[in-house]
């Protein structure tokens, strides 16, 4: 230390030495309040960073989490077997034995008026469901059953809590008289809530209590599906071609500067193409995944091509020199050594790159993936929504239990997205450099 | 010999025995300030006039040098000068450099190695290469020997492949260390195996030929004692052409000594002479230790 000093008093020449001494220390501190100061800068801006995701999720739960439950409405339903042929059982007038059952838990209500508003505590589908029911098991006609149907959503809204029974009518979806029979049918047990299972089984609907996701859960699968089998060997093959092969001269590099730029491109941009081009020019059909998929994998190759040109580069050259040295070929060096050692790395690019495409809605949008449609899509080419283009959906629908099943979609989207990051950072974690 | 024959036959050239061509005394304007060896040995390799360019930058001018059969050949100088870049020549590893090209030949048995009816794969399956940093493949350590004998169909069944395997372990001390754990990671070894892994998987291909660029520089004085009695051993069969900064390692295990500077080929000859009796005055200082 003490020759330290020396050396840098004799440094400044001029200064008396005990000035040097308290210029050092000043700058010294000044340092030190520096370098606080910037961690605290960077401290904040995490604290902030976090602050806003804790508030977007939690935000999203809170108004979420009721969507997961659904309430339920127990019915004493009369099959009997004259008015059911079983031969041909879902000709049968099911509307007539729900009312009766519905309507004989109130005898005093009569007018049509008030027992359509009965009718209106349980979904408008329950005859449907009542039908394919029996189709299902014919052995319940002639018999009477205790079945649960599924509640309206102003029913639900109400025994979830979700609707404030103090507020005045005129200010509440549900009616005085509503609620007077609700508190009856919750008085004979007949009301229960459960996980709401449909939500995860069952496609679109006008009806918030039986609209559920799986149609659009499919339609992101098969639009993904035909994403990564077009972009996966296609990107594959031009980051071999382009690390491996490809002389270097002004047209590679033209075209490395182009593929950066393409995973720039806005989205929508990519929606416009996929419209005028698959649609409009080729003529394939509108919302198919197979489309929203060719669309999504023009997004999803440069993302592809850029993380497997960065994997391919990540292979020491000693391992190609290994190989062309006991005189492999090009194209041996490059399937042999190369791409498998490249591969955990090509395979984290195209999972994030998949979880980029299973989030993109716009160009959705443009080719008609956000079409109302109550079926799961059967193949790639069936018209389709997808989790983004379904949440786009919801959001933009009036009913009140669609407010909570957006927020629901969005929880579901980002706990796919989590998954496959996670799946993502595992394999890089697993197979992070092995030579 | 086969292959390099059948490519002699489509060049149209008539070329004997390797035996036949013999190292003559040099000319002084092909090989400068060369000390003429006076017993005739075989040659397996020449290089005439050959320069070798990176981009723009020449890094080698005008060398001209044979390499005799199944002997050690060492190439010395200071790093920078163009060893590795010459020896990388041999077998045209230089192609695989983007923007490096070259002039002048490379005769191997007689033919141009840079001819354009030349088969690369086959030509560097002929001219093995062991490198400076040991690069076993992050594969099994049978895996590592079998996968040239693979690649080229050496071994028509399971058993010739064994068979190669357990050989080219052998060969290079390997056999009795590992025979319990064929099937590890090459890279579980240690520098020194791992090296004696990378010259058994060279000689598993069987080449006539194989060239060492800085073998043991990473390695420590045991591990290069056991690659330099390997060196030894596989002479008898070998054609070995070994790039060293170590003189010492030079004058142990050569039998001829080509000493390099600033890319150019100062002198070559017999070790002994080069190491006790050098011509030019650049090689009296390198090998004296006023430079390197
Ligand atoms: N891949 C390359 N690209 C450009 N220049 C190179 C390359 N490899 C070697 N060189 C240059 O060629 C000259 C000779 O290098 P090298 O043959 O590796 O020397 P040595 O092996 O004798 O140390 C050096 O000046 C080096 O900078
Ligand atoms: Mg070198």
């Amino acid at each position: 230390m003490s020759s330290l000093d020396q050396s840098l008093k004799v440094s400044g020449p001029g200064a008396a030495p005990d000035d040097a001494a308290a210029q050092r220390d000043r700058r010294s501190r000044r340092r030190k309040t520096a370098n606080l100061r910037f961690k605290l800068y960077g401290l904040a801006a995490i604290v902030f960073a976090v602050g806003m995701l804790a508030t977007l999720v939690v935000s999203l739960i809170m108004t979420g989490y009721p969507a997961f439950t659904q309430t339920m409405v127990r019915l004493d339903i009369e099959l009997p077997a004259s008015e059911i042929d079983a031969a041909a059982p879902s000709d049968a007038n099911y509307g007539k034995f729900f009312r009766d059952a519905l309507y004989g838990l109130f005898p005093e209500v009569k007018s049509p008026p008030q027992r359509r508003n009965i009718a209106r505590l349980v979904t408008q589908d329950a005859e449907y469901m009542l039908r394919d029911t029996v189709v299902a098991y014919p052995s319940m006609i002639g018999k009477t059953h205790s079945i649960e149907f599924t509640a309206s959503d102003i029913l639900n809204q109400l025994h979830i809590g979700a609707i404030d029974r103090e507020l005045p009518s005129d200010r509440r979806s549900i009616s005085d008289a509503q609620i007077a029979w609700y508190d009856k049918l919750v008085a004979q047990g007949r009301i229960r809530a459960v996980f709401n299972t449909a939500l995860f089984t069952e496609a679109d609907s006008r009806h918030p209590e039986i609209a559920g996701l799986w149609g659009a859960i499919t339609g992101s699968f098969y639009a993904l599906m035909v994403c990564f089998i077009l972009s996966f060997p296609m990107g594959i093959a031009a980051a071999v071609y382009l690390e491996e092969f490809a002389p270097k001269n002004r047209w590679t590099d033209l075209i490395e500067i182009n593929i950066n730029n393409l995973a720039a491109v806005p989205s929508i941009v990519f929606g416009l193409l996929g419209l005028a081009v698959f649609l409009n020019f080729f003529g394939l059909p509108r919302s198919a995944p197979l489309v929203g998929g060719m669309v999504l994998a023009l997004m999803t190759l440069p993302t592809i091509i850029i993380a497997g040109r960065a994997a391919i580069k990540a292979v020491p050259p000693s391992i190609r020199d290994a190989a062309l040295g006991v005189g492999a070929s090009a194209q041996q060096v490059a399937w042999h050594h190369t791409l498998p050692l490249a591969m955990p790395g090509i395979l984290t690019g195209t999972i994030i790159g998949l979880a980029q495409a299973l989030g993109e809605t716009a160009p959705l949008l443009l080719i008609g993936m956000n079409a109302f449609i109550t079926q799961q899509p059967g193949g790639i080419l069936e018209p389709a929504t997808a989790l983004p283009t379904q949440i786009y959906i919801w959001a933009d629908s009036p009913e009140r239990g669609f407010v909570s099943r957006t927020s629901a979609a969005i929880l579901v989207l980002l706990g796919f997205l989590v998954l496959m990051n996670g799946v993502a950072v595992w394999m890089r974690k697993r197979f992070e450099r092995r030579w | 010999m086969t292959f390099l024959e059948g490519q002699a036959e489509r060049q149209g050239i008539a070329i004997g025995a390797s035996g036949d061509t013999r190292v003559r005394s040099a000319s002084p304007a092909a090989h400068p300030a060369t000390v003429a060896t006076s017993e005739e040995t075989p040659i397996k390799m020449t290089a005439r006039k050959l320069s070798v360019f990176y981009g723009e930058k020449q890094a080698l001018f005008d060398v001209s040098l044979d390499i005799p059969d199944r002997q050690i050949m060492a190439f010395i100088g200071p790093s920078g000068c163009g060893k590795s870049t010459f020896l990388r020549s041999l077998n045209r590893m230089n192609d695989t450099i983007a923007g490096c090209t070259m002039t002048g030949e490379v005769m191997v048995d007689g033919i141009n190695i840079y001819d354009r009816v030349v088969d690369v794969v086959e030509l560097r399956r002929r001219i093995g290469m062991v490198f400076q940093k040991p690069n076993p493949f992050p594969k099994s350590i049978y895996d590592n020997v079998a996968y040239g004998p693979r690649i080229h169909g050496l071994a028509s069944s399971k058993e010739e492949l064994d068979e190669i395997v357990q050989t080219c372990l052998a060969r290079t001390g390997l056999l009795d260390e590992v025979s319990t754990r064929l099937h590890e990671p090459g890279t579980s070894l240690s520098g020194g195996q791992q090296q004696r892994l990378c010259i058994a998987r060279a000689i598993a291909v069987s080449p006539d030929i194989i060239l060492m660029d800085e073998p043991c520089s990473a390695l420590d004085p045991i591990a290069t004692a056991r690659v330099e009695e390997l060196m030894q051993e596989l002479q008898k069969n070998y054609t070995i052409v070994i790039v060293t900064h170590n003189m010492q390692q030079a004058a142990r295990v050569s039998q001829r000594t080509a000493f390099f500077h600033l890319g150019t080929l100062v002198e070559w000859g017999m070790t002994e002479q080069i190491f006790t009796s050098p011509v030019d005055d650049r090689t009296q200082g390198y090998i004296t230790g006023r430079y390197g």
